[in-house]
């Protein structure tokens, strides 16, 4: 009376196909279950691309957008600010951007479209927290003598140089990220979106 | 005994059948037109741009993206250049810019958010979109009502008649026959469109609102009908391996 | 079976009770082998808790329980449910299979009900069972209940407003009792977060905890059958019931048959019917809750409307309280005296199928009068439907407090000593 002595083919051939349908049926109604965990479109909506105004943004100073409820940073620099990345090279982990943190436009010293502008995502790529600017040289900056102005972590103290590339020896990682862009205008950028229209 | 079970039955099943009656009688009844809803793309673009030019002026659509109109075979750049007006972006929700407060202030009432209207108007008389398509065709003139307008379907209703120069202005023939009062509408004055268009007008946007009352609704069959599909397969074949099993059991 | 997998159930076995567990419930419970139809209704009963605990879970991941108004001035909680219907990946699947679960549940668990009419289920030696079925369905009402409170639309507050309010007519400790139960002087956010908390957490505990006393005590028992007649009277040499089979594999590969007639017919209504024509999704509940406006016809979702009906029956007062009170007491009742049919019934046999016409006739004048009762709760009332209402609602509770006579005198025929099975 035990069931295996009964297992003729026809039942085994049956209890495969029965199971492999139901497995079908599980993963199907797993889809709509996995996929309400993804972003809705409200959170697709507000990581809409957002346009920037650059136009009143003077040499030396940065600006901050929001774009996907993140920072970034839109900092115009000065000749002397884009002198001193020739002075980094030699202190930043990565300094040819070797590394996928930037699309390929931005894979150069200056990590941008426009030397005179860096677009970066303000946001340490060690855990997260959002690095404060020490654009001040030399002693008077409270960073050493050695500095050259850039970005401080105050969670890990990870620095970076005025194009966000991190020094040697950091918790951080990688450069700060430079997100997908592009000039709109002379004066408007269009952050989230490098699409050719 | 048994005799007396059915006659009892039968008394209640005739009571049964009764209280609909009764329930007419009771309250008014709407005679509804049955609304052209269309699912064509081009009706309901028309109807979009009917909505966004006439209705959001005072209504709002605040779960709507105007991102979600592509559903309806909009480009992004379409929906740019032609519904939006004041700046907003594509991915925003399609509110009005004056605040609830202050239409309060205007209109001694909220105008309603219309994303459900075609959902919420359903009824035993007829669907959502029966009572719209009836509705949006049955103001007349009335000089007692604050805005001068009055309404067949939705007596002494808030909104004015926001489609008047398009369908032109309808009177009121009050007639009584053995004390019920029966309102005929009669065109006075005509509008842009003949009668014809107009009613083609109203039924695009009649479709654009059910379509916006559930934008996933053609969706949903869709999927339903594959499901259904392979839960008649699967049915078949878990019918099957019961059968074989049952084989043993005499 | 390998060793190696033998060994790891040996282990398992040495520290919890695995395969005794498998044994006892499914391998070696010997079940009658003439279940038929009406035995489909328990395993999806409990089909459509887990569709509605797993889809729940989901829900509230995006659901908040906040009457407060946003920026476009629609409740928050109100928009948290359009939010889920359209913004949500596969949001509108996941929510109307949790509205359409919460009939469902209900058309499963009173065919279920009634199957236990049909064939004594509840008769000595399954009181517990049966009470705790009752339990259950009163659990399943205050669950349904308050789950209908949070879409926060017009039917929802209304329909909350009316049922607490009923709490009042409770004599001397109604008034503040109504008050607790809403924690303000009307319907508010607090109501709504306590409802909240109560339909995810505290009532499906309740639910679950019930369901497995419901199934440990018909372990214990056997499951009746059709015929009413104990397969554990007759048993062979190995102390197996002669009609008795293994629930697995046999009602396993049979109750997995109803599964999927089901969903059939669920999935038909929640990808082409969601609404379930104005009875699932009410039309008034699309409109957020306005606690200035009364939609002009309010009625409670269909699976409370025979008790509603009896609710509104009642309108006369009594010993110097108003009907209200009695109103509230005889719905009450009417729940509760389905427990103690276990004491009601006095007839010889267990099944219908045994029973003469009389108790026949009565059960089907009871079946139509809920059926009546059921229909005129949709209705606005009038004094006619209130008559009807009334006799009904007599016929209801003389079908329970008669039954001790009319279930003596009915002639029943001889049952039979072992299950028929074709």
């Amino acid at each position: 009376m035990s069931v295996d002595q009964k297992m003729d083919s026809g039942r085994r051939q049956l209890l495969v196909a029965t199971s492999a349908a139901g497995g079908v049926a599980a993963v199907a109604t797993a889809v709509p279950f996995v996929a309400s965990l993804t972003p809705s479109e409200r959170a697709k909506a507000a990581g809409a691309p957002v346009e920037a105004d650059i136009s009143k943004l003077a040499p030396g100073e940065m600006m901050t957008v929001e774009w996907r409820g993140k920072p970034v940073w839109i900092l115009r620099r000065t000749p002397e600010m884009l002198s001193s990345l020739e002075k980094t090279d030699a202190v930043v982990s990565d300094p040819e951007s070797g590394k996928e943190m930037q699309p390929e436009y931005a894979k150069n010293k200056h990590r941008s479209i426009k030397p005179e502008y860096l677009i970066a995502v303000g946001i340490c790529t060690h855990l997260g927290c959002s690095p404060s600017d020490k654009f001040k040289v030399g002693a008077e900056s409270g960073m050493g003598e050695e500095w050259h102005g850039g970005f401080l972590c105050p969670c890990h103290g990870s620095k970076f140089d005025l194009s966000g590339r991190v020094y040697k020896s950091m918790p951080a990682p990688d450069n700060l990220e430079v997100p997908p862009h592009k000039y709109l205008s002379d004066t408007t950028i269009l952050i989230g979106d490098d699409s050719k229209a | 005994m048994t005799i007396s079970v059915i006659k009892t039955l039968k008394r209640l099943a005739a009571a049964a059948l009764f209280a609909p009656t009764l329930a007419l009688a009771a309250g008014a009844v709407l005679h509804l037109d049955k609304a052209p809803v269309s699912k064509d793309q081009a009706s309901l673009q028309a109807g979009a741009k009917t909505f966004v030019n006439y209705c959001m002026n005072c209504h709002s659509a605040s779960f709507v993206r105007y991102n979600t109109l592509t559903q309806i075979g909009l480009t992004e750049q379409e929906i740019r250049d032609n519904l939006m007006f004041t700046g907003e972006r594509i991915g925003d929700l399609m509110k009005v810019s004056a605040s609830t407060k202050e239409q309060k202030a205007w209109f001694g009432a909220t105008p309603p958010d219309l994303t459900l209207i075609a959902r919420q108007r359903a009824s035993e008389f007829g669907s959502g979109a029966d009572w719209l398509y009836t509705y949006l065709r049955q103001f007349y003139r009335d000089p007692n009502r604050p805005t001068g307008w009055n309404n067949k379907v939705f007596e002494n209703v808030g909104m004015p008649h926001v489609l008047w120069e398009l369908q032109g202005e309808q009177i009121a023939k009050v007639s009584e026959h053995d004390g019920v009062k029966s309102i005929e509408l009669e065109l006075a004055k005509p509008g842009k469109l003949s009668a014809q268009e107009y009613d083609k007008t109203v039924a695009d946007l009649v479709s654009f609102l059910v379509w916006m009352g559930e934008p996933v609704a053609e969706k949903r069959k869709t999927i339903g009908v594959v499901v259904l599909i392979f839960l008649a397969g699967l049915f078949a074949l878990t019918f099957a391996l019961k059968k074989n099993y049952w084989k043993d059991i005499h | 079976m390998t060793t190696k997998s033998q060994e790891l159930l040996n282990w398992i076995d040495d520290r919890f009770p695995l395969t005794s567990t498998w044994k006892a419930h499914l391998s070696e419970y010997y079940a009658p082998k003439n279940f038929n139809f009406w035995y489909f209704f328990g395993s999806l009963a409990l089909l459509v808790l887990v569709i509605q605990i797993l889809t729940g879970i989901f829900l509230v991941m995006h659901y908040k329980p906040d009457a407060s108004l946003n920026a476009s001035g629609i409740p928050v909680a109100f928009a948290s449910v359009e939010y889920i219907m359209r913004e949500v990946p596969g949001g509108w699947l996941i929510r109307y299979l949790h509205s359409t679960g919460a009939s469902a549940f209900f058309i499963v668990v009173y065919l279920h009900m009634f199957r236990g009419l049909l064939y004594g289920s509840y008769r000595k030696p399954r009181e517990l069972i049966w009470i705790f079925g009752t339990l259950i369905f009163l659990a399943l009402m205050a669950e349904a209940f308050m789950g209908y409170l949070l879409p926060w639309g017009q039917m929802s507050f209304w329909g909350a407003q009316v049922i607490v309010n009923l709490f009042s007519a409770i004599p001397v400790i109604g008034p503040d009792l109504s008050v607790v139960i809403r924690g303000d002087f009307v319907v508010s956010d607090a109501t709504l977060n306590r409802f909240f908390s109560f339909h995810v957490i505290a009532v499906p505990l309740v639910l679950i905890g019930l369901v497995l006393a419901h199934i440990v005590a018909l372990h214990e028992v056997g499951s009746n059958n059709p015929d009413g007649v104990e397969i554990k009277k007759k048993k062979d040499a190995n102390g197996i019931p002669l009609d008795g089979i293994p629930f697995h594999p046999y009602y396993t590969v049979k109750d997995i048959v109803g599964v999927v007639g089901f969903l059939i017919f669920f999935t038909a209504i929640v990808f082409f019917a969601p609404e379930g024509g104005g009875y699932f999704l009410e039309y008034n509940n699309f409109i957020p809750a306005d606690p200035l406006k009364t939609p002009p016809h309010i009625a409670p979702v269909w699976y409370f409307t025979p008790f509603y009906s009896i609710l509104r029956a009642v309108t006369y007062p009594l010993f110097g309280i108003d009907a209200k009170f009695w109103g509230v007491v005889a719905m009450g009742a009417a729940v509760v005296i389905i427990a103690f049919l276990p004491w009601l019934d006095r007839s010889p046999v267990k099944s219908i199928r045994y029973k003469g016409g009389l108790f026949k006739g009565v059960l089907a004048v009871f079946v139509v009068s809920f059926f009546i009762l059921g229909y005129l709760g949709v209705l606005p009332p009038t004094p006619g439907r209130t008559l009807v209402a009334q006799i009904c609602s007599v016929i209801y509770f003389a079908f329970f407090l008669a039954m001790p006579w009319y279930s003596k005198l009915d002639q029943c025929k001889p049952e039979p000593d072992r299950v028929t099975f074709k």
